[in-house]
Parts: C-alpha cells; structure tokens; sequence
C-alpha cells in the first residue's frame, strides 16, 4: 500500500544555494491527515506541523519526532541565555551549506538574515561558500561549525579558542555546538527523504 | 537528573556532575531532556514495530565507528552484545566499520553551478563475504547509513527503493533515517562538548 517510493519530477528543482523560499517534495508517502491518531498529534507537537508533507512523513515514528522537535525548539529559540538567535542560525546555514542542504539552507539562511540584518554577508555564504569572509566573529562561529560537521569530525581546542577570542563565552560556545551539531540531524532527513522546489507551497 | 538517569551525550562526553559545562547544560535542559528522549525512543521504545534492538544498535555502531568515535561506537557495540543475536554481528561489524572510514562530506550536487564543488569519494558497500552473517537487510541499512554520514547530498529515491526492496517498509525507513541522522548529532554533540570540556580542566591554558 504505502511501502513504495514517490517519483518527483524534479522540474523545478533549484541548482544554487538561495535566501529565497522553497518548497519540499517527499519521496515516501507521508501520513494523509485523516489517519493522524492522538499519538500522531502528539508527535507533530504544533497542530500547524500537519500540513507539512515532512512533518507527516516523520510522524510516522510520533515519539522520535516529538523529541526531535523539541530538541530543537530549545537549541533555536530559547534565547534567554547564551548565542544570539542570528549566530545559532548562522551555525544551522553553515552546516547545511558544507553538507549540500540546499532546502535547510535557504530557511536558515533567511533566518539569519532576519535576526542580523546582515543579508549581504549571509548570500556571501551561501555564493562563495564557507570560506568567505564575514568578519571575526562569524567566521569563528562559521569554522566551528564547519569542522564539527566534517567526518572525522575536526572541531577542537583550535575552534575553541577562536570563539573565545571572537568575545564567545563556555556558554555561547555550547549553543553553537548543539546548533551545528542539530543540523547534521537535520540535513540528512531532508536529503534523504525528498527533494527541495523553487515551487513554493509544496 | 538523578547519576542513574543521566543522559547519554553527557555520559559519553564525561562531563562531571557539578561542574560548570554541566551547569550551563542546565540552562537548556529541554534540549538535554529531549535529545534524551530520542535515544529513548530510538533504543528503548514502547513498540519496536518491524525494526529490531538488535537492527537498531548495530545501525547505530556503525555510524558513531565510521565517525571515529570509538567510545559511542562501543556504547551502542555493548548494547548489541546484549540482544539475543548479537554477539554474532560485533566482529562483522567492526570489520565493516573500518572498511567504511573516510572523510567527508562528499558528493554531487544538482548539475549546475554548484558542479565545480562534486566531490567524489567511497561508495561504500558491505563486503560480499560478510552478507551471510549481517544479512541483506542489514547490509542495506548499514549501506544507507555509509550514505547519509558521508554524501548525504547524493541520496536519491532509488536508495530508498533499495531498502523497500531488502525489507524495509516505509514507517521503518523512517526510524532507520532517524537513528543514523541522531547519531550524526549525537556524536558531534559529544565531542563538542568532550573538547569545551578538556579546555575547562584545570591546569588547562584558557588560550
């Protein structure tokens, strides 16, 4: 019934890292919205989630979505101490553009933008990649989060030690640990399990 | 937290109770509690469906040994010991494992502009002499996982057609997915907070 893959024709399929919104085409079949049980609703934790085609493939397993989802939450939005809200997804946009997220970056690349206002660096990003310039702070926060996501993974005391002298307290360096780290989670479900559009709404 | 509950990413990072990473770890204790309850859902759920403890720990060896990360590798190694046909699979599985090492992220990008940046490397694949013991589906879930750890930008519907295939059903293509991308967190988490930690010992230099 279910157990077989979805072919997407691929037509709008963008070739380049963009601040630009984007859709997302699965390639399992997601859960229709009239089949979600309570412990279903429970897993998507917002209501909102069900209109996700993701979202309603994740909530397949509800109880490692629920969790996931809530990890999440707090390594982003709980700004009460620690990183900036622009530097955490900074980190996200860096670690989805060493892994070739094309999807995961345009969303945290546009986030980045927004909390900084620095939408020029971030599309230099995203255009030269993560050896581009941004200044001494970002590109501390960009290099950690670069040498976290590489396998082996190559984060050390050398990465520390910039965030130190970039003005990142223990605590702000642990914000950028659990972002990047967060997106390495991230990026394979969204590459693996479906395919980004430039056709928005999808 | 009580020491019996503590949680895995802080017990494999040997972060010490009472010290300051562990009291700025409090500070997002949702995060803590929750990337807690992943590993709980994905190794201890109420349900394992058609995706077994023993698919589970072996799956997750294998992804924390082809990160290099040794000590999660055999976190999860003791793990699959336990389950009743475990002990057959470690020494495949630690031949695997080493079979599997490279560096990544590599891989294709949409052909386009992003095409000067492919980068080619392992396409990794279970040696023909161990699939009598790991068994096919196995060798396609550890196949995948080689996959999504290394060149994740390369995955495609046809791998996914390949694990329907070797007996995967959708629902458990979904927490397979899941447990190789946690481990992708789970071990970066740790030795992120492994090296802050090492920099905050005494006798350290703060640099």
């Amino acid at each position: 019934m279910d157990d077989s893959i979805v072919i997407q024709t691929s037509e709008n399929q963008p070739v380049a890292f963009t601040q630009d919104e984007l859709g997302w085409l699965p390639w399992l079949h997601p859960l229709p919205e009239a089949e979600l049980t309570e412990r279903h609703w429970a897993g998507l934790v917002d209501r909102s989630r069900s209109k996700s085609a993701y979202f309603r493939l994740l909530v397949r397993d509800p109880e490692v979505l629920e969790a996931r989802t809530k990890t999440d939450k707090d390594i982003f939005y709980n700004t009460a101490n620690g990183l900036p809200r622009a530097e955490r997804e900074l980190a996200a946009a860096a670690t989805s553009r060493t892994n070739g997220c094309i999807y995961c970056a345009s969303v945290h690349s546009r986030f980045a933008t927004v909390h900084s206002r620095r939408s020029e660096d971030v599309q230099r990003l995203l255009d030269e990649g993560v050896g581009a310039d941004l200044g001494a702070r970002w590109n501390a926060v960009v290099r950690a989060s670069v040498a976290l996501t590489a396998t082996p993974i190559a984060f050390g005391q050398q990465n520390i030690e910039e965030l130190r002298r970039a003005g990142l307290d223990d605590a702000e360096i642990v914000d950028v640990i659990d972002s990047a780290a967060f997106f390495n989670w991230a990026n394979r479900l969204m590459l693996s399990l479906g395919e980004p559009t430039t056709k928005v709404g999808a | 937290m009580s020491a019996e509950t503590r949680d895995i990413i802080g017990l494999l990072a040997g972060i010490a109770p009472g010290s300051s990473l562990e009291a700025i770890r409090e500070r997002r204790s949702q995060a803590r509690e929750n990337a807690q309850k992943s590993y709980l859902a994905l190794f201890e759920p109420t349900d394992f469906e058609t995706f077994g403890a023993t698919e589970r720990h072996a799956a997750a060896a294998f992804v924390a040994g082809v990160h290099g990360e040794p000590e999660v590798a055999n976190f999860y190694l003791a793990g699959l010991a336990k389950s009743v046909d475990g002990p057959a699979l470690v020494e495949a599985l630690k031949a695997e494992i080493e079979r599997g090492k490279t560096s990544g992220p590599y891989g294709a990008f949409p052909p386009g502009p992003l095409s000067v940046e492919d980068k080619i490397g392992l396409i990794y694949r279970v040696a023909e002499a161990r699939k009598a013991t790991l068994g096919a589906r196995l060798a396609a879930a550890l196949e995948h996982a080689h996959l999504l750890v290394f060149r994740p930008r390369d995955a495609t519907a046809a791998d996914l057609q390949v694990l329907l295939d070797a007996g995967w059903p959708t629902t458990a293509i979904v927490t397979l997915s899941q447990l190789i991308a946690f481990l992708a967190f789970q071990v970066r988490a740790v030795a992120g907070l492994r090296a802050l930690g090492a920099s905050l010992a005494p006798g350290k230099s703060r640099g």
